[in-house]
């Protein structure tokens, strides 16, 4: 038996829902029998009456919602039908969200869902990747699973955490990525994972890219190359340590991200290792992001706005001769 | 002796006070409102307060009326011209003084001012600058309580009709009547949005008239007038409470200050100031006293002298406490301690 990214997630608010009676879910069509436009909450709401509720398409109230019911004692979980319409809720994420705790000394632990990042033929509103944005600004913890192992034990994590917590889940791996069976646990939640061990450059990445920066590893091996991969796991906060130890242990760093490229988690992880590490690099610290465009629809122009593994390669490569 | 008489008023929601009890206890919120604010404004204007004032001068009434008819239980989410509903709610003066002042035993602790002040924890929400904000924050209040399994409550939320041209105040509107929750929201046509005339704010013969596209119950309200004010607010929240469609009310009157006290409210016409709305409702309600001898004038001193020491007592205790400093702030947004990124 396998299961998927995605079914983790169902199975993850399954069990939420299960075994915690303040959990409830609220998005666009994740209740009746449709179960959300990617079915992460198929059969939720048959099995969870009342608990797992259609919004309408208005993301700024689902979270205004959400924060209200979460200030009173609940654990709402709000689904967005695709991260890149989480931008209508950014008032209340931020300002509201985001600003709470520290305003009133009273936390508001909702979990927001943002089916994240490219696929083919989605075009410019429907594949963003949005977690710089949110780890921008105070108050939000941001994860980025990129296995399905992390995309179950933190999404189960991230709705027992009192703080909001902003889950980026990545469309692309909601079915390309499979495991034999759910765990029990993981790493907790801020630690990074260290996911190939190598010594000749450390390529830092999280979400989809890390599937990428795997890839290029294994290749790269062929060439005689030991590449080291971290996976961030969340961006927010980020587990400099682990990244620190990595570059110590490699002398060089590349970091890769499939967002728009400034400001982005990349840049932070290097202006981090650059000012706490800056002894441990032998060469320039570098980054790969997508290009400073709206994504593009068709798969010709998509394929080259985002790192893949041959960009990845390519940059892991030039790193390595200097 | 003001903090006595809203205790007995909480317990006297199972029984309704007679109308001239129930109009006089509003009142003498309202005095204690306009009180405090005419201080805070002096203060402001002496240099001692940071930050800007918002007072809520003409929109007393309909303010008291919001806070009044809350029980136990139930949400109340002010907004920037509600410190006659806050105080009948139940927030202490010395919430207000702290705030404003900047001591750090505040609610707030200097982390933020003026009217963004609240309680959560005793329902009472502490509103954001993002007008229509709050509503949904409201519904998703009540429909914790419904999951919870709670009875008998409501919410009241205030906006004015410059944050109803707000796409949040849409939005939240149509999930509070998806949701059907117990929920008032108490809209005050003050007649600017800052210094943006009606005429530039909305396009419609009447405000109220929105209430049915949103499937709102809906009342239309002179906010200078006290007595309706309570008829009208009182009945809402009892029609919410009773499980009627959540209702709007929409109540007209002039902002008898600017936005704020930076804000001379030069823009404001002699025109709208001539108008029946432009009326103050403390005065309004002040000669109702005094038509149908309610009180006497040695009470009706008594009950200025009992506000002007509250409010002086208040001020003095957060004019005596430490400010906040920045060394010995814990700078930390977030309640999980183990998750701060520990970036310098």
């Amino acid at each position: 038996m396998s299961i998927t990214y995605l079914e983790a997630i169902r199975e993850a608010q399954a069990k939420l829902l299960r075994d915690d009676e303040r959990v409830f879910i609220y998005g666009q069509d994740v209740g009746g029998t449709f179960g959300g436009a990617f079915k992460a909450t198929k059969g939720l709401a048959k099995e969870f009456p009342g608990r797992v509720l259609n919004t309408p398409i208005s993301e700024d109230a689902m979270v205004g919602t959400a924060i209200g019911a979460a200030i009173q004692g609940m654990r709402p979980i709000v689904e967005m039908q695709f991260a890149d319409f989480s931008s209508i809720a950014l008032n209340q994420i931020l300002n509201n969200a985001g600003t709470h705790y520290w305003r009133t000394n009273v936390p508001v632990p909702i979990t927001v869902r943002l089916p994240s990042g490219g696929t083919k033929g989605s075009g410019p509103f429907h594949s963003q990747s949005m977690e710089s944005i949110y780890a921008h600004y105070p108050g939000l913890i941001v994860v980025t699973p990129a296995t399905v192992e992390d995309a179950y034990t933190m999404l189960i994590e991230a709705v027992a955490i009192d703080d909001p917590v902003i889950y980026c889940e990545h469309k692309y791996l909601y079915y390309h990525l499979k495991a034999e069976k759910l765990p029990d646990d993981g790493l907790p939640m801020g630690k990074a994972r260290i996911a190939r061990e190598g010594r000749d450059l450390t390529i830092v990445s999280y979400s989809a890219m890390l599937h990428e920066t795997l890839a290029v590893a294994e290749q790269l091996t062929g060439e005689g190359f030991e590449i080291e991969v971290v996976d961030l796991r969340s961006v927010k906060p980020i587990d400099t340590n682990t990244v620190l130890a990595s570059v110590a242990r490699t002398g060089r760093l590349l970091c890769v991200g499939e967002s728009f490229p400034w400001g982005s988690v990349t840049a932070e992880v290097i202006a981090r290792v650059a000012a706490e590490g800056f002894h441990l690099l032998d060469a320039a610290p570098q980054r790969l992001n997508a290009k400073d465009t709206p994504i593009p629809y068709h798969p010709n122009l998509w394929s080259a706005h985002r790192p893949n593994a041959q960009k990845i390669a390519a940059k892991a490569r030039a790193l390595l001769r200097e | 002796m003001l903090q006595t008489a809203q205790r007995s008023a909480k317990s006297k929601t199972k029984k309704p006070a007679p109308p001239h009890e129930r109009f006089l206890e509003a009142f003498r919120w309202m005095l204690l409102s306009r009180t405090l604010e005419e201080k805070l404004v002096s203060l402001y204007r002496g240099g001692l307060i940071t930050g800007g004032v918002y007072i809520g001068k003409g929109q007393e009434a309909v303010s008291a009326a919001c806070g009044l008819f809350l029980q136990k239980g139930d949400i109340f989410a002010p907004l920037i011209r509600d410190q006659a509903g806050r105080s009948a709610f139940g927030e202490p003066l010395l919430d207000v003084t702290r705030t404003y002042l900047g001591s750090r035993l505040g609610p707030m602790r200097g982390r933020d001012g003026n009217i963004h002040r609240g309680r959560p924890r005793d329902n009472q929400l502490a509103m954001v600058s993002h007008l229509g904000a709050m509503i949904s924050v409201t519904v998703g209040t009540l429909m914790a309580k419904r999951f919870k399994g709670e009875k008998n409550f409501v919410g009241l939320t205030c906006i004015g009709e410059g944050g109803m041209q707000s796409g949040a105040f849409h939005e939240g509107m149509n999930i509070a009547a998806v949701e059907q929750v117990p929920l008032v929201v108490v809209a005050t046509n003050n007649h600017y949005a800052y210094s943006t005339p009606n005429d530039r704010e909305f396009a419609c013969h009447d405000l109220v008239d929105r209430a049915i596209g949103y499937g709102f119950e809906s009342y239309s309200l002179d906010g200078t007038d006290l007595s309706a004010c309570l008829d009208v607010i009182g009945g809402a929240v009892r029609r919410a409470r009773a499980g009627r469609p959540p209702q709007l009310v929409v109540a007209e009157m002039l902002r008898l200050s600017g936005h704020g006290e930076h804000d001379d409210a030069s823009y404001v016409t002699d025109e709208i100031k001539r108008q029946p709305f432009a009326r103050d409702c403390l005065k309004v309600a002040e000669q109702r006293i005094v038509d149908l001898n309610l009180m006497d004038a040695e009470t009706l001193a008594e009950w200025r002298r009992d506000a002007v020491a509250q409010v002086d007592e208040a001020i003095a205790t957060a004019q005596k406490e430490a400010p906040p400093e920045g060394d010995k702030e814990d700078w930390c947004a977030i309640s999980t301690r183990d998750l701060v990124d520990s970036l310098e």
